[in-house]
């Protein structure tokens, strides 16, 4: 049946429809499923399915994402920025480890494994006992270190006025001098690839026509 | 190997012997003499004389091979596997203002999928009046418009906060491209849906999320939803590429490149945002006291010269040179790009190729006389609200080094007398 809207088109979602794809929680815990999950049942999930990126105690293994510790970090230099560390609400969590996690077998959790696995990194970033246990009604309790770090984008106050300026366009100043330089870094992928592959077709077609001639 | 591609072979060693005749004469400031007739005009070319490719040969063609450096690239070290990663526009390479897809750049979260057109739905739900469900045939039925927008990557440049890291505009200004897109206002599907359940609609937002595993769900306050926002199925004339989203995505003019969901399934009209990982986790903002800004959505003004460049090096020795580059902005309309030799001591106004189309990128040009001295060569984009791009000293008094994101400054190439260019930093 077309859409009783202006234009018919489209039909009526089913509530099995929106139920299947509508999964994302919100931090007032809008969204949760009934379920629950502790922190020894997620530590086994998370060993099977988790630790081979982020590590045993979710801190990490090479270059994927660390989930535990850098707590005091944030006004540093190198800041490290995790679920502990960082992020404002538990509901994130949830949503982005039911939704999307483990990477490349994501929607394979249960709500309970979430809430267990929720549970594991939670206690990973000592703000919970190894005792405890998530649920949809204890949920909201629980309230991460970071959750006041956050402010609206405030460019259009702080910057704009500044950089509205209008700029100098001669003698604007005496000297110049380079502070830093790329080269010095080095870490560009190398740009011969392309113009060696060239060469080289030069180079073997040079031979094949020697050969010929 | 037939006869005809042999003989254009040939022809090319005659033309590095002929180019070696000639003694380099073509590097001169003042107009070269020839110390001998030019073979390429003397002698027949067999692509003067044979027979090029028939009309059948190709019938969705490639760049010819010898552009085969214009290309995407990526940078291994920058992200842990090449399926949440990155790649880069080479824009060093390109002109005017519209990006070809082929060459445009990516960011996946779990890799670019394939998805039909037969197996698309997009789901509308929430507080709507009817949740409804369209097929792909389904959009094309609503009434469409065409728009030229940047998408430009929040990540973008950000790789240089702390210093001149990456030797190149493609990589450091690469994570863009601009496209002419056609697609169904956001609006429109929105009233389709009905939004007299949602009330009050000044503090509602839409949730909208892809099909992928990543899912890349972003909250959108309403009033820009009902703007501009498109959920787009054709770039360029044609449909969209697998890897920006075929068969739809979400256009979402000015603002981050992070919000135009790609293969876009579901939009939820809602009473507050979802905080979902990609407003938390990633795109915020931490400033140097270690607080974080949040819903950074719009892209400031912004310039690159794209040549020359430290992949467009000048070959051509002193006298006429072209200075070409891009400014775009978020916030609207560019006015005015300014460009500086000498490493902002003294600044000329560029010429732009078009006026600036709001949110889209600018194309200037600089007509410049080369002495074949060094350069300090920096652009500087105005936009209509009166913003100037600012360099990144005056960005770092106020963010501090560890922002990740929304690094709009100033750029400087250091072009050597040898024409070569090198990403660099300036007092």
């Amino acid at each position: 049946t077309p859409s009783d809207g202006p234009l018919g088109i489209g039909r009526v979602a089913l509530p099995e429809e929106v139920t299947a794809w509508d999964v994302d929680v919100r931090p007032d815990g809008t969204g949760l499923p009934v379920g629950s999950g502790n922190v020894l049942d997620g530590d086994e999930l998370f060993q099977n399915a988790c630790a081979a990126c982020h590590g045993v105690f979710a801190e990490g293994v090479d270059n994927w994402p660390k989930l535990a510790g850098g707590e005091g970090t944030l006004n540093r230099d190198d800041p490290l920025k995790t679920v502990g560390s960082y992020w404002p609400y538990v509901s994130t969590v949830w949503d982005y480890v039911h939704r999307s996690m483990p990477f490349g077998n994501a929607q394979s959790l249960s709500a309970d494994d979430v809430y267990a696995i929720t549970a594991y990194i939670l206690y990973s970033n000592d703000l919970v006992d190894d005792d405890f246990v998530l649920s949809n009604e204890n949920f909201t309790e629980v309230t991460l270190p970071n959750v006041d770090g956050f402010f609206v984008d405030d460019r259009d106050t702080v910057e704009l006025p500044v950089f509205s300026q209008e700029p100098c366009m001669e003698n604007c100043k005496e000297t110049v001098e380079i502070t830093m330089r790329a080269t010095v870094l080095d870490v560009t992928p190398d740009q011969t690839a392309a113009r060696e592959a060239f060469q080289a077709e030069e180079a073997a077609e040079a031979a094949a026509e020697a050969e010929t001639t | 190997m037939t006869a005809s591609s042999n003989d254009m072979k040939s022809s090319r060693r005659a033309f590095l012997r002929g180019a070696l005749a000639a003694g380099g004469t073509v590097a001169g400031a003042s107009m070269a003499k020839a110390a001998g007739p030019d073979p390429l005009i003397t002698e027949v070319q067999p692509w003067a004389s044979g027979l090029g490719e028939g009309v059948d040969a190709t019938p969705y063609g490639l760049p010819i091979k010898f552009e085969s450096d214009v290309v995407r690239r990526n940078v291994e070290w920058l992200t842990a596997d090449v399926i949440s990663s990155i790649n880069f526009t080479p824009i060093h390479a390109l002109d005017g203002t519209i990006t070809p897809q082929g060459c445009a750049f990516e960011r996946h979260h779990s890799g670019a999928i394939e998805l039909s057109k037969k197996d698309y739905r997009l789901m509308i739900n929430g507080l709507v009046d009817r949740p409804l469900v369209f097929t792909y045939e389904d959009l094309e039925r609503f009434p469409r418009e065409q728009h030229v927008y940047f998408c430009e990557c929040a990540a973008n440049t950000g790789m240089e906060w702390a210093g001149a890291q990456l030797n190149g505009a493609q990589f450091t200004h690469g994570m863009i491209h601009n496209m002419e897109y056609t697609g169904v206002p956001l609006r429109t599907l929105l009233a389709e849906a009905g939004l007299d359940a949602a009330g009050d609609l000044s503090d509602k937002w839409v949730y909208v999320e892809g099909a992928d595993a990543s899912s890349n769900g972003r909250s959108i306050p309403m009033d820009k939803a009902l703007d501009d926002v498109l959920v787009a199925f054709k770039a360029n004339g044609e449909a969209l590429r697998m890897e920006h989203g075929y068969p739809a995505r979400l256009v979402v003019p000015g603002w981050e490149g992070n919000m135009w969901v790609k293969w876009l399934r579901r939009i939820e009209v809602a009473d507050g945002p979802v905080e979902s990982r990609e407003e938390t986790s990633k795109y915020t903002d931490t400033m140097a006291d270690g607080t974080s800004r949040k819903w950074t959505w719009v892209m400031d003004a912004k310039s690159v010269i794209t040549s020359p460049s430290p992949q467009a090096p000048i070959r051509h020795g002193k006298g006429p040179l072209v200075i070409t580059g891009l400014a775009w902005s978020g916030r609207g309309a560019i006015t005015r790009v300014d460009v500086t030799v000498d490493g902002g001591k003294t600044w000329q106004q560029a010429r732009l190729a078009a006026p600036g189309q709001p949110m889209a990128l600018t194309r200037f040009y600089v007509d410049h006389n080369w002495d074949g001295e060094e350069m300090l060569l920096q652009a500087r984009a105005h936009d209509e609200t009166g913003y100037v791009q600012p360099t990144k000293t005056q960005l770092r008094e106020i963010r501090g080094l560890n922002s990740v994101y929304h690094n709009n400054c100033i750029q400087t190439w250091w072009v050597k007398p040898s024409g070569e260019a090198e990403n660099v930093e300036i007092s």
